[in-house]
């Protein structure tokens, strides 16, 4: 190595620099991940729209009557069958003579019921199956995980395809759900389990512990709170595919019972007459695609907005 | 254009320099505008030079290595200035030129060691590839050679049989001499090595950075170190950059720097550095540094003699006897073999005092702070806290002795729940253990909040908008909210930059006066301990080999491990001229 002398050299000092180390700077705004989720969504045009369609959708199966004063079901006459538009009647009329647009109204109330008891069941079976297996680990997590791998295997459409036919006298939209929902909730658990098994090593959980709290309730205060995330996404989206598989029952005929107002019925009847009223086929699915649309839609935002990263990089 | 002359045929002028930096400007484009990281820097590279940039996190060192070979994020950009390489600026080259400069005429080894190398690979694989791709050696057994030669030159034992090999194979300190390897295959004349050692433990780091020292030597390359760690820098290179806030704020011969620090900013980094306070510690100089707001390592360590006096008079707060953890680890089948994470170790603190527990990764130290702490049961043994023996103790027992001891954890980023605000954080234990009414709770958090001098206000806020330092501040008052006896401090400053470190390292000092605390100290980092300890335990693989006054150990260490941990502290080998 040379000799070469080294200059030293010393910046200016800025006297704006404190001295100070560490100084605590808060911004204007309280921010966690929830308040910057919300925050973000709310700069989001696509958001606004899919909680307009689902709260109008939600608006029409409580309340049908603000939408229409046709009843669905009675007052079809044969011949209206196939009908045009006409006053009253907007959408025209169905093969059996029944107003389109009073049972596109009337179909929401039992999409949105399936979709949610099928969410519900998925939540109440799956989140405690994921959660305990990974919290607990050791011959729990061998137990639950192997019973959520069965019902893993068990393709749940054609299960609920089986459960329906089998329970062909008690159609309902409560079975229907139990039929979808209760082979539907092993993803749920699986995506949960992997959540949970990365959050219980934190140390704000071993921190927990260490103040005395106990396990199970270190569960339910701190693990499960932070493991959420997917399981809501996963939830919304789980939302609008059910109303797809009961629409698809219903469509095969093994779903709700034709005096059931459906989506799905409407589309199985429809198509028989496809040629000569295609305008019957199309509404009931036009109503089934935009609903289903906009809550994996808003799953998908809901997902963008709760990881931090992908909001930076947009 | 820049023309790649392979290194050992260039006729080396040492009045050249090799690598000219400036006015380097960096900027990036973030969500929230732009953000110059790097705002005119202007330094030179001889060849065969050793440099070293120094600074905090955020202080722009990284980037302005990275910058040097046009390996920035995708949303940064040089800005501003010039980077001369052999006196050909490359901030407008395109990325063939630089691929050339890359490797050929600086080498690269980068931080982590754990996720630098890709693990569906063989180590040979990757060591092929680079050596192809600096256009080395061509033809598979020329390629070969090399890579074994390589890996042999970076000190790999039985180099052709670990090629076969994964990096899951490797540890970390093998894994960097692997990527050393790497950077240095085309001989380039700069090694850039960007923390090379931060994730290793200190004698492994001695090792690697001689060895690196020796390899620079013997090919007269130049070496350019990142690191945060004043010690290591002052050790190992002649020149030193003092990087804050994207400025250069000095700059110098390494010496001259830490003995005769000019900038204020550079005196406070030296004064909070624990790897130089540990020689400077019985120097009688207390240095005019003494700036009150100014947390000097110097004023901890003294405080800390004067403790010491008294130490055996104060009654036994924390015993540990014969304490065995043992873990059974599963072979494959059915077989499982015993590990003895902790293997039979004794120790007592005493009431107000601090025993630091020390051990490189896998002595099972971190195991012992769960054992003490009843998180974990024991094979066999006990640990008795202030008079309560665990063993055999019932549950609703072992919830009121959790008042007594509580525990500050490592990873300032995971020890608080992002989703619960300061104040309910803090107010935690109390709730848990019903102590007060809300109100009450809420004065409590507020006085404790005070007591770590952070702002009240903060109680409404949440984890993510605070740094690093100050989450550790929150996670103190919350390990002091039910006033415990005993603190175990499980890596607790590890994580910190070396300021933050000072200050936090200060206020567990104060606190420990204030609430005579007794403190399980866990830690990797000797230097540390010298500043804060009355005692010291040194842990290595399960047992404690030797045990005294921090005094003691440090003046007169008798078992090898320990004198060979105190060696690898870096800077320890600095004599100071005052």
């Amino acid at each position: 190595m040379s000799n070469r002398p080294v200059e030293h050299y010393v910046a200016p000092v800025d006297p704006a620099d404190s001295n100070e180390v560490d100084r605590v700077k808060l911004g204007d705004r309280k921010s966690n991940l929830w308040i910057d989720a919300w925050r973000d969504l709310r700069r989001r045009p696509l958001f606004y729209i899919s909680v307009a369609i689902v709260l109008v959708v939600s608006t029409a199966a409580l309340f049908p009557n603000l939408f229409t004063d046709v009843p669905p079901n009675n007052n079809c006459l044969l011949a209206n069958s196939n009908g045009g538009p006409e006053a009253g009647h907007p959408l025209g009329f169905t093969l059996q003579g029944c107003d389109v647009y009073s049972r596109m109204v009337f179909g929401a109330s039992t999409s949105l019921s399936v979709g949610i008891f099928v969410v519900m069941i998925t939540a109440v079976i799956g989140i405690p199956m994921g959660a305990l297996a990974a919290y607990y680990g050791g011959w729990i997590d061998s137990l639950l995980s192997r019973v959520g791998d069965i019902f893993f295997a068990i393709p749940y459409f054609l299960a609920a395809v089986v459960v329906m036919s089998v329970l062909s006298q008690h159609r309902n939209v409560f079975v229907i759900a139990l039929a979808i929902g209760g082979f539907a909730w092993a993803s749920l658990a699986r995506i949960l389990r992997a959540e949970v098994l990365q959050v219980k090593n934190l140390e704000y959980v071993m921190a927990s512990e260490a103040v005395g709290r106990s396990k199970f309730s270190t569960l339910l205060r701190h693990v499960l709170p932070n493991s959420l995330t997917p399981v809501i996404v996963y939830l919304t989206i789980a939302l609008g595919a059910a109303i797809t598989a009961e629409a698809t029952l219903s469509f095969l005929g093994i779903g709700l019972p034709p005096s059931t107002m459906s989506w799905g019925n409407d589309i199985a009847q429809a198509q028989t007459s496809i040629r000569v009223a295609p305008m019957a086929l199309f509404w009931p699915s036009l109503a089934l695609t935009v609903t289903v649309l906009a809550f994996i839609m808003l799953g998908e935002l809901i997902r963008d907005a709760l990881d931090p990263k992908a909001r930076a990089n947009r | 254009m820049v023309e790649i002359i392979p290194a050992t045929d260039v006729p080396v002028d040492p009045n050249t320099p090799l690598v000219s930096v400036e006015d380097l400007e960096v900027t990036f484009v973030t969500g929230m505008g732009d953000v110059e990281a790097v705002r005119g820097v202007s330094f030179d590279i001889f060849p065969g030079e050793t440099v070293a940039i120094v600074g905090e996190s955020g202080s722009g060192k990284s980037t302005t290595a990275t910058a040097l070979i046009k390996l920035l994020a995708s949303n940064g950009r040089i800005s501003g200035g010039r980077v001369l390489v052999d006196g050909t600026d490359i901030t407008g080259s395109s990325e063939r030129q630089m691929a050339a400069v890359r490797g050929g005429v600086i080498g690269y080894v980068p931080q982590d060691p754990m996720s630098n190398l890709n693990p569906v690979w063989s180590i040979g694989f990757q060591v092929r590839e680079a050596i192809r791709a600096n256009g080395v050696a061509s033809g598979r057994k020329d390629v070969e050679a090399k890579a074994v030669e390589v890996l042999q030159q970076a000190g790999l034992g039985d180099a052709a049989r670990r090629m076969k090999q994964f990096p899951h194979q490797f540890s970390g300190g093998m894994r960097q001499r692997v990527l050393i390897g790497i950077g240095l295959a085309a001989q380039p004349r700069l090694l850039i090595a960007d923390e090379p050692t931060s994730a290793l433990d200190v004698t492994i780091q001695k090792v690697i950075l001689d060895h690196l020292a020796k390899l620079t030597r013997e090919n007269n390359t130049a070496v350019l170190f990142i690191t945060h760690d004043l010690g290591l820098a002052a050790e190992r290179a002649s020149k030193l950059i003092v990087m804050h806030q994207g400025k250069i704020v000095e700059s110098g011969s390494s010496l001259e720097i830490v003995q005769h620090p000019q900038h204020p900013y550079t005196k406070r980094l030296i004064a909070a550095a624990p790897s130089l306070a540990s020689r400077r510690i019985h120097s009688s100089v207390v240095t005019e540094l003494g700036d009150d707001d100014v947390p000097d390592m110097l004023k901890l360590a003294t405080r800390r003699e004067k403790a010491e006096a008294d130490l055996k008079k104060a009654p036994i707060a924390v015993s540990v006897r014969d304490l065995r953890k043992t873990y059974s680890i599963r072979r494959g089948g059915f077989k499982s073999e015993p590990l003895h994470a902790v293997d039979g170790i004794s120790f007592d603190i005493r009431k107000g005092k601090t025993l630091a527990l020390v051990g490189e990764s896998g002595s099972g130290k971190s195991t012992v702070a769960r054992l003490v702490l009843g998180l974990e049961r024991p094979t066999s043994g006990d640990v008795t806290i202030d008079g309560t023996a665990m063993k055999g103790i019932s549950n609703s027992d072992l919830f009121k002795l959790r008042r007594q001891m509580q525990v500050v954890f490592q990873d300032p980023y995971a020890s608080l729940d992002p989703q619960r605000s300061i104040g309910a954080i803090i107010a935690e234990p109390l709730r848990v253990h019903r102590v007060g009414d809300h109100a009450e709770r809420q004065a409590r958090v507020e006085e404790l909040l005070d007591q770590v001098a952070l702002p009240t206000a903060l109680a409404h806020r949440y984890p993510n908008e605070l740094s690093g330092g100050q989450r550790q501040r929150v996670a103190i008052a919350r390990a002091l909210a039910l006033k415990p006896d005993v603190v175990v401090l499980d890596e607790a400053v590890s994580a910190l930059d070396v300021l933050v470190q000072a200050q936090v390292l200060q206020l567990l000092a104060d606190l420990q006066e204030e609430l005579n605390l007794t403190y399980l100290f866990i830690t990797h980092d000797l230097a540390v301990v010298r500043v804060v300890a009355d005692e010291v335990a040194v842990m290595e693989n399960g047992k404690i080999v030797e045990t005294g006054t921090t005094e003691e150990i440090f003046e007169n260490a008798r078992v090898p491990y320990t004198q060979r941990l105190l060696e690898a502290i870096p800077g320890a080998g600095i004599e100071f001229a005052s």
